[in-house]
């Protein structure tokens, strides 16, 4: 008994291992749906990155609006610009959000909105930019249960 | 009365400016997933696309699922390169439009 | 030991029951100290509500400023009746629920704007939670923003303030509670994931998150019903306005919040 699981332990850290040398980080994320809807917003995964900054509050009292703030480092120049941004849940029955088209003419890659989030869960911010680069971030919050939820 | 569309636009702006826009329309963004009080689904019915035209040029737009919270709210920005008309256009998923605009000056 | 038993189970139920019906004839009407629904929020939702564009409610208060100086076919506009100086809006709402004395009732909001349109406009009533009342109610009632409600009982308005204390005091539905366990004897404690309230009603018409929309003081009401399991009245009926009345004397001083958001 001692055996087997001294032996499941190395077998899931060598299997951790090998995924985290081989896959971006976010295919480790807990949905698959969501990494599907990535997919096929975006054709492929992302990097996470520090040029994207997204701010969400730790607790949500109520998961029907919760404010969500994005903002993208780039001087949105013809050459350089944000292309497009697109919000993720990793719990929600449907995990694409919101995607936002940019030009250069938007001077600034900052969005700020309200979405509904199902439960206690991470968000996800992608960021395509007009090089190619495909960059992500992600913030958590806890959204909490109302007390008397007339259903 | 048609659906209300609130924009937050500044009036005048020095030519070249990042300006904020802000823009909120009454909508209840059904997502298909409630019942009435009878039990029934209530059917889907969501804004689908909001665009933002400078005068004629598409500058901005957005995608609208069913994650969007009801009467969606929306902040994004823009360089202000001449006077004119700001158009903001949500398109529901029926087809029909809500449509409202704002025009700016720049000195 | 059976009839031992029976005996202190009866001395409690006559403790319990003789507590009860004392209680609240003299209780304070107010919590102390008195704190609008606004304190329990979190910070991002006290943001909201006094963010004047960003407020979804404010859609509603538009919508009623655009139907307030609107000439109806056959009737005026109320902004005919309503100016800045003959019977202003502004400090009109702290005042309600108000007795009417040529109906010798008890109006709120909803059934003043509801009068009005039958007597002076030749408009049908607008029933209640319809988008047009809601309207009208916000943006009558967001004029008087910032100012402290200043209901107070009068010899007229005696039993409908006792009709809606009684009602504030009665525990009801299958979970037998009342609105004073909750919100005089347990605010500012947990109740799942909420930090229980006072129970004022000085921010409806409020855009609630629950509802995804503006909704009524009544249908705050009949919510908190359903909430115990019990039976809600119907929005706009009598013991309803009486217990709004109650809930307007038991929040004096607080001040108007309409167009609020609550959770």
């Amino acid at each position: 008994m001692k055996h087997l699981v001294k032996r499941r332990d190395i077998l899931k850290s060598s299997l951790a291992v090998s995924f985290s040398l081989t896959t971006p980080a976010l295919a480790l994320a807990k949905t698959d749906d969501m990494t599907a809807a990535i997919l096929d917003t975006f054709g492929r995964l992302p990097k996470e990155s520090d040029a994207i900054l997204l701010k969400i509050p730790p607790i949500s009292e109520n998961g029907y609006s919760v404010p969500v703030e994005i903002e993208v480092e780039s001087p949105m120049t013809n050459k350089h610009f944000v292309k497009k941004i697109a919000l993720f849940s990793d719990r929600n029955p449907l995990p694409l959000l919101a995607v936002y088209k940019l030009t250069p003419r938007s001077g600034l890659a900052k969005i700020s909105t309200r979405v509904r989030l199902g439960g206690t869960q991470s968000v996800h911010a992608i960021a395509e930019m007009r090089n190619g680069d495909l960059i992500s971030a992600k913030a958590k919050t806890l959204v909490t249960v109302a007390a008397c939820v007339i259903l | 009365m048609a659906n209300n569309i609130r924009i937050a636009a500044p009036k005048t702006v020095r030519k070249g400016e990042v300006i904020e826009l802000k823009t909120l329309i009454q909508h209840a963004m059904e997502s298909g997933y409630r019942v009435d009080k009878r039990g029934e689904p209530i059917p889907r019915k969501i804004l689908q696309k909001f665009e933002c035209f400078y005068d004629d040029t598409l500058i901005f737009e957005a995608e609208f699922h069913r994650g969007v919270a009801a009467n969606p709210f929306l902040t994004f920005y823009t360089r202000a390169e001449n006077s004119g008309i700001l158009k903001f256009r949500y398109t529901e998923e029926t087809g029909e439009i809500f449509e409202d605009s704002v025009e700016i000056t720049v000195k | 030991m059976k009839f031992k038993l029976m005996v202190t189970a009866l001395i409690l139920m006559s403790c319990e029951s003789a507590s009860y019906t004392t209680s609240y004839d003299n209780a304070p009407t107010q919590p102390t100290p008195l704190k609008s629904g606004t304190e329990f929020l979190t910070p991002e939702t006290r943001a909201l509500q006094s963010d004047s564009f960003a407020n979804p409610a404010f859609l509603w208060v538009d919508r009623g400023e655009t139907l307030f100086f609107q000439t109806p076919i056959s009737g005026q506009a109320c902004s005919n009746c309503h100016t800045e100086s003959v019977r202003p809006l502004k400090d009109s709402a702290t005042q309600f629920p108000k007795f009417n004395s040529k109906t010798q009732t008890l109006f709120n909001l909803e059934a003043q704007i509801n009068y009005c349109r039958v007597t002076y406009q030749q408009e049908p009533q607008l029933a209640y939670e319809t988008e047009d009342l809601l309207a009208l109610t916000a943006y009558t009632a967001s004029r008087s923003k910032g100012r402290p409600l200043t209901v107070a009982v009068t010899q007229e308005t005696e039993s409908n303030f006792k009709n809606g204390r009684d009602y504030f005091f009665t525990r009801r539905g299958q979970m037998n509670f009342s609105c004073t366990q909750c919100h005089d004897r347990h605010w500012g404690q947990k109740l799942r994931g909420d930090t229980i309230s006072q129970g004022h009603g000085n921010g409806f018409p409020a855009y609630r998150l629950e509802w995804e929309s503006l909704g009524s003081l009544h249908r705050r009401l009949s919510d908190c019903d359903r909430g115990v399991r019990a039976e809600p009245l119907p929005l706009g009926s009598q013991t309803y306005i009486d217990l709004e009345f109650y809930l307007a004397v038991r929040a004096t001083g607080l001040a108007v919040e309409t167009p609020a958001i609550r959770r």
